[in-house]
């Protein structure tokens, strides 16, 4: 009895310094030869893909935001705007409605939804895309399928004072295809576009 | 190019990437388990923890290494959760309740991470990459020795040793997931996903707005948590997030990485018993089931039967738009086929169909491909109730690899099958009959059955994905699913290494005439019809009652 006692305690012993010393290997040196290799290589990247503008941050390339009128939850006609986000892009609440396809408030969701988004933008219901009316996963989805920046282009070009042509050409220049032609889904970054709207109506 | 054209092509490359890497990638696997030489940093930690290397260990003494070594590990991420906020790098976290430090703990040695916290509220710096991010490349090493153990008892005959298990867990850390991890860790990088230990930062939007920006050593982690099949998201999202998964290249990365070790095993396998071609029978069976969840998934969502997706116009609810229907499928089947649990994009939100085969694909026991060490072992069961049957039909003692599957061989492969489903079925009898199970669903009807019966079946099975609406953050479900995942995990393991004994007593049985040739593709078909059997009896009731009926009323 006593033995096994014994011989257990020295497993025990012997599995514990095991674990310590793969946590350093594993835990501490392995995350820092990475860290140091990203930081040194890619700096920004590694630091969120933080844009500036006039040398102030005002977001990171890969995090949605809202587009509110400041102060108020009323969207901003004068931006282009995300898909619908269930933590209304609190980057620190992430992930999806969990509703099931079939669940009818998610049904009820989709239909709201569809008709804010074709009435905010003068639109027929039949134009609204999928990813307009349906939540993200991550819900800070940094992008929008170029048909949902196509129907928002009438209504920012209006509230910016800039033509449909010139604002047109700005969504195209700021689709990006899927990588390599095969590789995910095409898409428009939102803070991008906006970033690049606000120049063109500063101007 | 048409998003069906699209999809074509990424399945095609990465198939064609698997199969350009699984030939060296398994070779390589064989000789380091084969090898009889230490490299210079793993003397270094044999001397610091005391342990000979080269001593040949039976059975029982494989089971108390993996045992001693995986308990010390559980209370070892206990109580980091539970004093994290007296450590540096704290970020201002709370510890960890009692429970869900339990949960998390056995979550992550049992290589299932599956997740009742929100990591970016949540886990420390330190509990991150000293505490789950270790346990990722630590359990998947575990999984592989143990399989590797397995296919010595094939291999060897006459003796009962089946290797030393420190030394198959360093070699596995050291050789092969430590070299691959830096590697993609840097490429996911290069990609955006971010790796520092800031602190969280706020910027103000150019509506005025503010945002907090989550910071994090995220790309170190994301290698190791596809690359082991272990699946714990550093955010709540997952890899859905943009700083885990940027864009539509990290993706098919990742989904590379949960693949690349469960499809090249079989050919260390086929290497390591003398016959390649007995690897690529099984590989095939993998890849045939595989495939098919693929294609029927796809589809599934592509065709978007549900009522608020038919609103919608498309299975966009819980999936991003960089990923789409697509590649989000891709990423949802490899996931759950190898007992991963990251996720690109919601599986609550799928189609109920969709739903329905992602389930079957962990109640196959997840084998094809399966977990890291895991898939392998538990398709060589299978592999071995194939032989059974088939010798059952010919009246001939069954067979596998020139050992003989006798009453003691057989009977350990049958506790092993039974596991799973009873915990599966129990557990999630037990919770609906209670409060709780119904206190916890977000959905109603058919489909909140269905999350009861994924968060027992994930747990059970070490996925660790969820039908995430479950509030699955309570007392009830932190201990019983934490329960489920030790013995889901732990179990197994046991008749794995105590068939792996018997095997390697044995002596060989010369090939015949009679002998059935497991190495060709109709030793395949019986494989997988095999395993669609002993699944459908098992869990067909329960998936009638959940997606099926959902799906049919759809």
């Amino acid at each position: 009895m006593n033995n096994s006692v014994a011989n257990t305690g020295r497993l025990a012993w012997a599995a514990l310094r095991m674990l310590l010393v793969l946590t350093v290997v594993t835990g501490v040196i392995y995350p820092l030869v990475v860290t140091g290799i990203g930081q040194l290589a890619f700096h920004d990247k590694a630091n969120g893909s933080i844009v500036k503008v006039d040398g102030k941050e005002v977001g990171s390339r890969l995090i949605g935001q809202r587009w509110n009128i400041k102060g108020t939850d009323k969207p901003d006609p004068k931006w282009f705007h995300g898909r619908p986000s269930n933590s209304n892009y609190d980057a620190l609440a992430t992930g999806s409605s969990q509703l099931s396809a079939g669940n009818p408030e998610l049904v009820k969701m989709v239909k709201a939804a569809k008709k804010q988004v074709a009435e905010f933008n003068g639109v027929p219901e039949s134009e609204v895309p999928k990813d307009a009316v349906t939540g993200s996963a991550s819900a800070i989805d940094p992008d929008i399928s170029s048909d949902y920046a196509d129907i928002q282009v009438k209504r920012v070009a209006e509230a910016n004072g800039l033509t449909v042509a010139q604002v047109e050409k700005l969504v195209k220049d700021h689709t990006d295809g899927r990588a390599l032609g095969f590789m995910g889904e095409p898409r428009v970054n939102v803070l991008e576009l906006n970033i690049a709207l606000k120049e063109l109506a500063d101007r | 190019m048409s998003p069906v054209l699209a999809d074509v092509l990424l399945v095609t490359a990465l198939i064609g990437a698997l199969a350009l890497v699984h030939r060296p990638l398994g070779d390589y696997m064989a000789a380091i388990y084969s090898s009889k030489k230490h490299l210079r940093v793993e003397k270094w930690i044999y001397r610091s923890v005391g342990a000979n290397p080269d001593t040949e260990m039976r059975w029982p003494a494989y089971l108390r290494g993996v045992l001693a070594f995986s308990a010390v590990s559980v209370l070892f991420l206990y109580l980091l959760q539970r004093v994290q906020d007296k450590l540096p790098l704290s970020l201002g976290f709370k510890p960890i309740t009692p429970d869900q430090a339990f949960n998390t703990a056995v979550s992550f040695v049992s290589n299932t991470n599956w997740q009742s916290y929100s990591g970016e509220v949540a886990m420390s710096h330190v509990t991150q990459t000293a505490g789950l991010a270790v346990q990722n490349f630590v359990s998947a090493a575990v999984g592989i020795a143990v399989a590797v153990a397995l296919v010595r008892g094939f291999a060897r005959s006459r003796t009962g040793d089946l290797g030393n298990f420190w030394a198959d867990l360093v070699r596995g850390i050291v050789r092969i997931l430590i070299p691959i991890s830096v590697v993609a860790a840097v490429i996911l990088i290069a990609a955006g996903a971010i790796q520092n230990f800031g602190d969280i930062h706020t910027i103000t939007t150019l509506t005025g707005d503010k945002q907090a920006i989550s910071p994090g050593a995220v790309a170190s982690q994301e290698a190791i948590k596809d690359l082991g099949t272990n699946g714990g998201g550093f955010f709540n999202a997952n890899s859905s997030h943009p700083f885990e998964n940027p864009g539509g290249f990290t993706n098919l990365l990742e989904i590379f990485l949960l693949l690349v070790i469960p499809f090249s095993l079989p050919r260390t396998f086929g290497k390591m018993v003398g016959n390649v071609k007995q690897g690529y029978a099984i590989v095939a069976a993998m890849g045939i089931i595989w495939f098919l969840a693929v294609v029927a998934v796809t589809w599934i969502e592509y065709a978007h039967p549900g009522i608020a997706s038919q609103i919608a116009g498309g299975s966009m609810e819980g999936k991003e738009q960089r990923f789409g229907e697509g590649p989000s499928s891709l990423f949802a089947v490899s996931t759950t086929m190898t007992s991963t649990g990251s996720v690109n994009s919601f599986h609550d939100s799928f189609q109920g169909l969709s739903g329905g085969v992602l389930l079957l694909g962990m109640m196959l026991g997840e084998i094809a491909p399966g977990g890291v060490g895991s898939g392998l072992y538990g398709m060589l069961i299978m592999a071995i109730i194939a032989v059974f049957l088939a010798g059952l039909m010919v009246g001939r003692t069954p067979e596998y690899l020139g050992k003989k599957i006798g009453t003691r061989e057989i009977k350990l492969a049958a506790c092993y099958i039974l596991i799973t489903p009873a915990l599966v079925l129990i557990g999630t009898a037990v919770a609906l009959a209670l409060p709780d199970g119904k206190d916890a669903m977000t959905n109603i009807g058919a489909h909140g059955f269905s999350e009861v019966l994924y968060a027992y079946t994930s747990a059970s099975n070490n996925n660790g994905s969820a039908f995430a609406g479950f509030g699955a953050n309570t007392e009830f479900f932190n201990t019983t699913l934490g329960l489920c995942m030790a013995l889901g995990r732990f179990l197994p393991m046991v008749f794995v290494l105590a068939l792996a004994g018997s095997l390697a007593e044995q002596k060989p049985i010369p090939d015949t005439a009679g002998t059935l040739r497991t190495e060709k593709p109709l030793f395949t078909g019986l494989l997988v019809g095999a395993i669609m059997i002993v699944t459908g009896l098992t869990f067909f009731p329960a998936l009638a009652l959940g997606p099926l009926a959902e799906g049919l009323a759809a």
